[in-house]
């Protein structure tokens, strides 16, 4: 949760209260709050964390921001399935009962 | 070299590496305080590249990491009660309480939930007119605005089943704290680049005078914390402590100001535990005396909850710097990311689960890593 990633902003809402937008991550697409940009077009880019834009980023940084991302499996980690994700690891929560398996690399 | 090959740029982050090897002359200590640039220094070995005398240091900056045991315990027992939706990001589930965690309280048949902002647990709130709807607000300073956001949103729509459990710490009182421990080695901070995007830097030049250490704003590309690295270098080199912005794409000096001001009137600084560290003067925020009707820790009568953490865990110590995560006898042993002792182990941004996730079991240089090292700079 930790991570802002950055993204294109494809329409705003104004009527919206307070102001969204749809944002680009890569080929996902998010609902995110506008407020704190609110000065923000569509077309340009912006670093985005828990739904929120926190500040407009160049076009070029943010492509090369998403490519590694993407490389990194980090858009995944981000925009998946949390509760997939926790189940997965939770196999783990689950081995706890079972401290042999402790070893194993998630 | 494969390292280096992972890079989106090599030649250049070949040419930086050049420079930090050229300047080093002695050793220095430098801490990078987020939890995204520790991930991303372990899992592409920057800190194998550095020179020898260039030694980095990870710090607390990963929330999931510092949310102090009472508070996790206090989150499991609310999120227990009948009625409550309780609310979280996802790698808050298996943070350890004292006796289990939020994953457990769900199969036992609480409503938890994982939302991916919290503005999410906002619509919740409102579709559920007739349940408590409990957001888990834990965060640096970059996931304050969205919290503020939420709860002011709630105040102004009239949800009164709307609740915030907080647990906010900042940066700058940590960087104190660990500057002022007798046992301090750190000589320069890689500050966090996205805190900043939204505080600006204004907190950070009497500190960097104050201690007399190099604050070097940091994104947590490898690049861009190869750059910080360099920066820091360079100063600490000609007896500089300046704050530098080696991340300005995204951090403007004023930081986020809009932003800021939602902070300021949602909520207030306050003394705050740290997993690990424990009580840091002014640390944290909690809700403002006009919020303080959404602090969950009121409205469920939580605030009493108090405990200990396992005594093996010296999780603490790995969050100050003071040890590295193999120096600890759990570390791989009976403390694994699938059975963590503690948070630095849980979050995939804490530095053991870092240093399990990239096999770092004994340090061992890897071959790719040493050859390219020596290639790059025969001499070391
Ligand atoms: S390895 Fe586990 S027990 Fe040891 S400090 Fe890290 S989290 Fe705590």
């Amino acid at each position: 949760m930790c991570l802002a990633v950055p993204g294109k902003v494809v329409s705003i809402d104004d009527q919206a209260d307070p102001l969204t937008g749809l944002i680009d991550f890569g080929g996902v697409q998010k609902q995110a709050c506008l407020e704190y940009v609110s000065d923000v077009q569509v077309g340009e880019y912006v670093i985005v964390h828990v739904g929120f834009a926190l500040q407009r980023l160049d076009e070029a940084s943010a492509l090369a921001s998403l490519k590694l991302f993407e490389e990194l499996g980090l858009l995944e980690e981000e925009f998946g399935d949390a509760w997939e994700q926790a189940a997965n690891e939770a196999g783990a929560t689950l081995t706890a009962e079972h401290p042999n398996s402790g070893s194993e690399v998630l | 070299m494969k390292y280096i090959d992972e890079f989106n740029d090599p030649d250049l982050a070949r040419r930086l590496l050049d420079e930090i090897h050229a300047t080093a002359t002695r050793p220095w200590a430098l801490m990078e305080v987020c939890g995204g640039q520790t991930h991303s220094i372990i899992r592409h070995g920057i800190d194998q590249l550095l020179p020898e005398q260039v030694e980095l240091i990870h710090g607390p900056g990963c929330p999931v990491c510092v949310t102090p045991l009472d508070v996790i315990d206090k989150a499991l027992e609310i999120a227990s009660r009948p009625g409550v939706i309780f609310c979280s990001f996802g790698d808050m589930l298996r943070v350890p309480g004292t006796d289990r965690d939020l994953f457990r309280v769900k199969g036992e048949g609480g409503d938890v939930r994982v939302v991916y902002s919290p503005l999410d647990a906002l619509e919740l709130a409102r579709k559920h007119p007739d349940r408590e709807v409990v957001f888990f607000a834990i965060g640096f300073e970059t996931t304050a605005p969205a919290n503020a956001m939420a709860v002011h949103q709630a105040r102004r729509l009239g949800l009164a089943n709307f609740s915030l459990l907080v647990s906010h710490v900042r940066v700058p009182p940590a960087v104190e704290a660990i500057m002022s421990a007798p046992q301090c080695r750190v000589q320069g901070f890689l500050a966090a680049g996205h805190v900043c995007s939204v505080m600006g830097t204004a907190e950070y030049p009497e500190l960097a005078e104050r201690f007399g250490v190099p604050l070097v704003v940091t994104g947590f590309e490898p690049l861009d914390i190869l750059e910080g690295i360099r920066r820091a270098v360079r100063q600490l080199e000609r007896g500089e402590h300046r704050v530098e912005n080696a991340y300005a794409r995204a951090v403007r000096e004023d930081g986020n100001p809009a932003a800021l001001r939602m902070i300021q009137e949602v909520f207030e600084v306050a003394d705050r535990n740290w997993r690990g560290i424990g009580r840091i003067p002014r640390s944290g925020w909690r809700l403002s005396e006009a919020f303080r009707a959404y602090d969950a820790e009121h409205r469920f009568d939580v605030g009493g909850i108090r405990t200990e953490e396992p005594a093996e865990c010296r999780s603490g110590e790995v969050l100050q710097g003071l040890i590295k995560p193999t120096e600890c006898a759990a570390f791989g042993t009976t403390c694994t990311p699938r059975t963590p002792l503690g948070a630095t182990m849980v979050s995939s941004e804490g530095a053991c689960a870092a240093y399990y996730l990239y096999r770092r079991m004994n340090s061992p240089m890897p071959q790719a890593a040493r050859a390219a090292r020596e290639e790059m700079n025969p001499v070391a």
